[in-house]
C-alpha cells in the first residue's frame, strides 16, 4: 500500500477521480445514443460494448473516490447537475455522424490508453491496480477506432471529407484533456498521478502517426485549451436531463 | 461452530482444514459462468482465494473486465454455493489485484470452449499498446486464415470471426 495521503493531496485526487469519471460517463451516454441507430448491427453491438467499459471505468473511478469520501459512486453520476459535472467538452458534444462518433472516440482511447499505462505505474496502488485493469480493456477500443478512422479516411471522397472535417471540428476541444486540475501538480510530484504533460507528447506523437501518416488527414488546427473543466456548452444539460430521468422519478429503482 | 456436513469426513471424523478448502474449491468449480456456460468461475480464474477462519468463509474473486454486467450474478452464485454447503457465514470480496487475464483459464476450459465453438484466447502477454489484434485459430477447422468481423460480440469478453477456411463464423475469446 501507498503512504496515506495529507488533506490537499487527498482534495486534489477527489477532484482527479471525479474528473476521470466525467468524461467515461458523458462518452458512454453519447456512445449509448447509437444503440438501435449505429449503421450497421455489428457496430451497434461494439458501441454499447464501448460504452459499457467505459462505465465499468467510470465505477472503478468512483469506487476509488467513495474509499476516500464516502461518497456513493450512484448519487455522484445520477444526483448532480451539469455545473457540477467536470467532464470536459469534447465529450459532451452531439454524436454527430458516423466520423464525428469515430474520430471523437479514437481521439479519446488513446488518450485514456496512454494516461492508463503511465497511470499503471502510480505509487497510490488502489490507482494502479484500477489503471492496469482498465488498460487491458481499453486496448481493444483503441484498435477498433484506429481501424475505424482509417477505414472511413481512406474509404471513399464522401467518407473522407466527413473525416476530415470531424477532425477539424473535433481537435479544438482536445486540449482540455490535457488541462490538471487544482493540486494536480503536488500528485504527480508524489508519484500519485501521471505527469499529464508527458501523456500529452506521446500521444501527439500517436496522432500524427495515425491520421497524418496512416490515414493522409490534414492536421492544420491548433488545439486551445478551452475553459476550465467546470464550463460546458449547451449540450452537457439535456444530455444529463435523459441520462439522469430514471434515477430522479424513481429514486428507489434497482440495479436491473 | 458451522453446523454442516461439510465439516465432517465421511467417517464422521472431524475434517482437516484441507478437507474443508477442497470441498469449497469443488462447489465454486460447479458455479457456470453466467456467460458461457460451459466452464464454471473457477475454470475461468475468477476465484483467486478461499480461506477459513473460524465459522466464516471468505471467497475472494476478481471481475473478468470492470463493466461486467454479470457481476453481481456471479457474487450471489459464490455465496450460494458455499451456503449450501451448510456454512452460515459467507463473505464475498472482490480484488483487481493482479488484474485478470485470459491467461489463467486452464487448458480443460479452453478445450471446452472451442468445442463450444468459441475460440480460445491467445497468449496475452504485457506490453506495448498495439493497434492490431493478435492472431486467433479457427475452433472449427483449426486454419489462421480467419477474418476479424466485429471487435466486439455478445459479451465484453469476445469478439467476431468468420473462417475463409471452412467459412464458419464464429466467437472468439479477445486476449486480455
Amino acid at each position: 500500500m501507498s503512504a496515506a495521503l495529507n488533506e490537499s493531496q487527498r482534495e486534489a485526487l477527489i477532484r482527479k477521480l471525479t474528473a476521470l469519471a466525467d468524461d467515461e460517463i458523458i462518452l458512454a451516454h453519447r456512445d449509448g445514443e447509437w444503440t438501435g441507430h449505429a449503421p450497421i448491427l455489428e457496430e451497434d453491438i461494439a458501441l454499447a460494448n464501448i460504452a459499457q467499459d467505459e462505465l465499468g471505468h467510470a465505477l472503478l473511478y468512483l469506487g476509488l473516490r467513495s474509499e476516500l469520501d464516502g461518497s456513493d459512486p450512484d448519487r455522484v453520476a445520477m444526483f448532480r447537475k451539469a455545473a457540477e459535472y467536470t467532464n470536459t467538452r469534447l465529450v459532451e458534444l452531439p454524436k454527430g455522424d458516423w466520423a464525428t462518433t469515430m474520430v471523437r472516440q479514437f481521439l479519446y482511447d488513446a488518450y485514456e490508453a496512454l494516461w492508463l499505462e503511465a497511470a499503471a505505474q502510480s505509487t497510490y496502488a488502489p490507482l494502479a491496480e484500477v489503471a492496469q485493469k482498465a488498460l487491458r480493456e481499453e486496448k481493444f477500443h483503441l484498435q477498433h477506432t484506429a481501424l475505424w478512422v482509417e477505414r472511413l479516411a481512406l474509404g471513399t471522397e464522401e467518407s473522407q471529407r466527413r473525416t476530415q472535417k470531424a477532425l477539424e471540428e473535433l481537435w479544438p476541444y482536445t486540449a482540455q484533456l490535457f488541462q490538471t486540475v487544482e493540486g494536480e501538480a503536488e500528485l504527480v510530484e508524489a508519484g500519485i498521478l501521471p505527469d499529464i504533460a508527458a501523456v500529452r507528447v506521446r500521444w501527439e506523437a500517436l496522432m500524427v502517426r495515425h491520421l497524418q501518416d496512416k490515414c493522409a488527414l490534414r492536421m492544420s488546427r491548433e488545439a486551445f485549451p478551452g475553459p476550465s473543466r467546470e464550463n460546458h456548452t449547451e449540450h452537457l444539460a439535456p444530455l444529463l436531463a435523459t441520462m439522469q430521468k430514471v434515477a430522479r422519478e424513481v429514486p428507489n429503482a434497482e440495479v436491473w | 461452530m458451522v453446523d454442516g456436513q461439510w465439516l465432517m469426513e465421511k467417517d464422521g471424523e472431524p475434517s482437516t482444514i484441507d478437507h474443508q478448502l477442497s470441498t469449497i474449491w469443488a462447489a465454486l468449480a460447479q458455479v457456470p459462468d453466467p456467460e458461457i456456460p460451459v466452464v464454471s468461475i473457477v475454470d475461468m480464474g475468477m476465484v483467486r482465494d478461499v480461506q477459513i477462519d473460524g465459522e466464516r468463509v471468505s471467497v475472494t474473486f476478481t471481475p473478468t473486465f470492470s463493466g461486467c454486467p454479470a457481476l453481481h450474478v456471479i457474487r450471489q452464485s459464490i455465496e450460494d454455493a458455499v451456503r449450501a454447503l451448510g456454512v452460515q457465514d459467507v463473505e464475498v470480496r472482490s480484488t483487481l489485484t493482479p488484474p485478470w487475464t485470459t491467461d489463467w483459464i486452464n487448458a480443460d476450459a479452453r478445450e471446452r470452449l472451442r468445442q463450444y465453438g468459441i475460440a480460445p484466447p491467445a497468449p496475452a502477454g504485457e506490453g506495448l499498446i498495439t493497434l492490431e489484434a493478435e492472431p486467433t485459430r479457427c475452433p472449427r477447422c483449426g486454419s489462421f486464415d480467419v477474418n476479424l468481423t466485429a471487435s466486439f460480440g455478445s459479451t465484453l469478453c469476445k469478439r467476431l470471426y468468420v473462417c475463409g477456411s471452412c467459412k464458419e463464423p464464429f466467437e472468439g475469446f479477445k486476449s486480455v
